[in-house]
């Protein structure tokens, strides 16, 4: 600190400290709309954190499928429409063509971290007289633990998935009545069909997924519902789940695959989310320009009670620049401190919604992290809030004159 | 040696304006280093005005102003105001001291402004201050739960805090009863005396002018009398 600024200093405290009440007040306003900006900031990124958490859980952030086939009607000539109506086609279930050129290709993609390719298809599930329809998912573990962390949903049982291995969602389990060890039927449209035995349960938090995924190693799939040497899918991690969709843009640019992102297969979800930012980033902006004038009045006026002591102290020779600090001291003093107080406030909302918000079974509805960095934050945004809002008022005590000063 | 010259200041008002009004037409004063004079004339002579001007408060429309040899009309705002600092004390007739401090804080304040850090010399120079004006058993109360007479001293300890070439009071004692004014000119007196400080005071009390060694008299913007005071009263 240099050595002027301590004489600055200790005429700001002075002057606030004089004015206590004032001085109480505006750091409790400032402090009341920086919790709230804290807590909503808080809310909004654990919101979107638990969006991806639930979402990106059981479902890879992009996924590539072969092009959907399409009807190619023939045409009689140039100009005249063979067909009047053309149906489209079903879609079968096949390969990806080339698959691991593909492979190398999206792996190489910025932005890519780890890629799975997966055969994915319609089966029944049977055991005694019990069947349900599943989707049977032939992987193999290690890369695909990599883009969906299956291997951290095991309930029950191994991860590790030998030719002869099931591994099944919970409640799946419960519906065939099957636990570790359990031998279980497979069979798909194709009429193929082998028997099981359960190796793992598992549990994604998703009654759907739980109730109708089922894993088998990716030969085994293959076999079963015949795509041998051939995926079906690949499933991609990227580094940053809200740019899914961009690198999605890329690979369908770059090969003749079907690419989804998690963001476009959500579509309704993510224009909501957006509203829902915007909405929150307003109100953040509307409370933190409250913030801004509630400072600036308040120094307005203490510029104007204290005109014959900025005259006087002018007089003794203080400059118009001390005098200009002295102010803009105060303004930073009193957004710190409110963001302090804002941070207190906003660590009790949190505990708070910790303890309201929860679903029937007393899980949290969502969880919302104190992440540090926005306690940082809101201390720098405010302190540069209260600077910025003590710039009119510093100015016009600078600007003082000090004969006018002294006789007003 | 000068302390103060003044050469042909001009002051005006609303200048280049319809109702432009000139205030000072042409002053020249010299005060020599410890003189100790009074400024007297009727109200609106200009004698706050000259006090300005000279406190380099005020800019002057024509003329020159020399604060112990240097011309000031060169200056610009920051060295005009380090100037004010280091040259020259003011005490007005309201005391005008921060009442967010000390009285013994109110006198270090210009050196602290100076300086920018409190130190102990500045902390023993204020308060042999306090204690030349007769306040050391209120150096620490607050500027504002003391008595009139009491805050105008600290004023004046205020004033000298930087050690000036030339103090300048505006009335003084106009707000103080006739005992406290009395004891507040005793003071201004013994410190001229002892430090040879320059004085300028501006009064409308002719029983105080008689106190003074110079008595200069300012009427319409102009000097019309500059004389020393034969039958000066040193002390009441």
């Amino acid at each position: 600190m240099s050595r002027l600024a301590f004489f600055e200093l200790i005429v700001a405290f002075r002057f606030m400290r004089e004015g206590l009440t004032q001085t109480f007040l505006i750091i409790l306003g400032v402090g009341l709309g920086g919790g709230v900006i804290i807590f909503m900031s808080a809310a909004l990124a654990g919101l979107e954190g638990n969006v991806v958490r639930r979402t990106l859980n059981f479902m890879a952030p992009i996924v590539i499928l072969p092009p959907e086939q399409v009807a190619r009607p023939l045409r009689a000539g140039a100009q005249e429409e063979f067909a009047a109506q053309v149906q489209p086609r079903s879609q079968q279930l096949r390969s990806i063509d080339q698959w691991q050129k593909i492979r190398d290709q999206v792996e190489r993609t910025p932005g890519v971290v780890a890629l799975a390719a997966v055969v994915s298809g319609p089966g029944f599930a049977l055991r005694g007289d019990a069947s349900r329809a599943v989707t049977v998912t032939g992987i193999e573990p290690e890369a695909y633990f990599r883009v969906i962390a299956l291997d951290e949903k095991i309930v029950d049982g191994r991860t590790d998935l030998g030719p002869t291995d099931i591994i099944i969602g919970i409640e799946l389990a419960k519906d065939l009545g099957a636990s570790v060890g359990d031998k279980v039927r497979l069979t798909t449209a194709t009429g193929a069909a082998t028997t099981l035995t359960v190796s793992g349960t598992f549990d994604f938090g998703n009654k759907g997924v739980n109730a109708g995924t089922v894993y088998i190693a990716l030969r085994s799939a293959q076999s079963l519902l015949d795509l041998v040497g051939g995926v079906s899918a690949m499933q991609v991690r990227v580094s940053d789940p809200f740019a899914a969709e961009r690198i999605a843009e890329t690979l369908r640019a770059a090969a003749p695959v079907k690419v989804d992102s998690w963001i476009r297969t959500n579509a309704e979800f993510f224009t909501a989310m957006a509203a829902q930012i915007m909405t929150n980033t307003l109100i953040r902006v509307f409370v933190g320009l409250t913030i801004a004038l509630g400072i600036a009045s308040v120094l307005v006026v203490s510029v104007i009670q204290k005109s014959r002591e900025i005259g006087i102290l002018r007089a003794m020779g203080t400059s118009r620049e001390q005098i200009l600090r002295v102010f803009l001291i105060q303004g930073g003093f009193m957004g710190l401190a409110g963001s302090v107080l804002g941070s207190a406030l906003a660590w009790g909302f949190l505990m708070l919604w910790r303890t309201v918000a929860r679903n029937a079974d007393g899980t949290p509805m969502f969880i919302i992290e104190a992440e540090p960095w926005l306690f940082v934050a809101a201390a720098v945004g405010s302190m540069g809030v209260g600077l910025l809002a003590a710039v009119v008022p510093a100015r016009r005590a600078a600007r003082l004159d000090p004969v006018v000063a002294i006789r007003s | 040696m000068e302390t103060l010259r003044l050469e042909g200041v001009h002051k005006s008002y609303a200048v280049g304006t319809p109702v432009e009004t000139e205030v000072l037409h042409g002053v020249d004063l010299v005060l020599a280093r410890g003189e100790f004079a009074a400024l007297i004339g009727p109200s609106g002579s200009g004698k706050s005005t000259l006090l300005n001007v000279i406190g380099l408060l005020d800019q002057p429309t024509g003329g020159r102003v020399f604060i112990e040899g240097s011309e000031t009309g060169t200056l610009g705002d920051a060295d005009l105001t380090r100037l004010r600092g280091r040259a020259i004390g003011f005490v007005f007739q309201h005391h005008y001291l921060l009442p967010e401090f000390s009285a013994l804080e109110n006198v270090m304040m210009p050196v602290l402004a100076a300086r920018g850090r409190p130190d102990d010399e500045m902390r023993q120079t204020a308060a042999a201050l306090l204690d030349r004006v007769g306040l050391t058993p209120w150096r620490d109360k607050k500027a504002t739960h003391i008595s009139g007479g009491q805050q105008q001293r600290v004023a004046i300890a205020r004033s000298l805090a930087m050690k000036p070439a030339l103090v300048l009071a505006d009335e003084p004692t106009g707000n103080l009863d006739t005992r406290s004014a009395d004891g507040v000119f005793d003071v201004l007196r013994d410190i001229n005396e002892a430090s040879g400080t320059t004085f300028l005071i501006v009064t409308h009390d002719a029983r105080l002018a008689q106190r003074c060694d110079r008595i200069i008299e300012l009427v319409d913007g102009r000097i019309v009398s500059d004389r020393p005071n034969a039958h000066v009263v040193r002390h009441s």
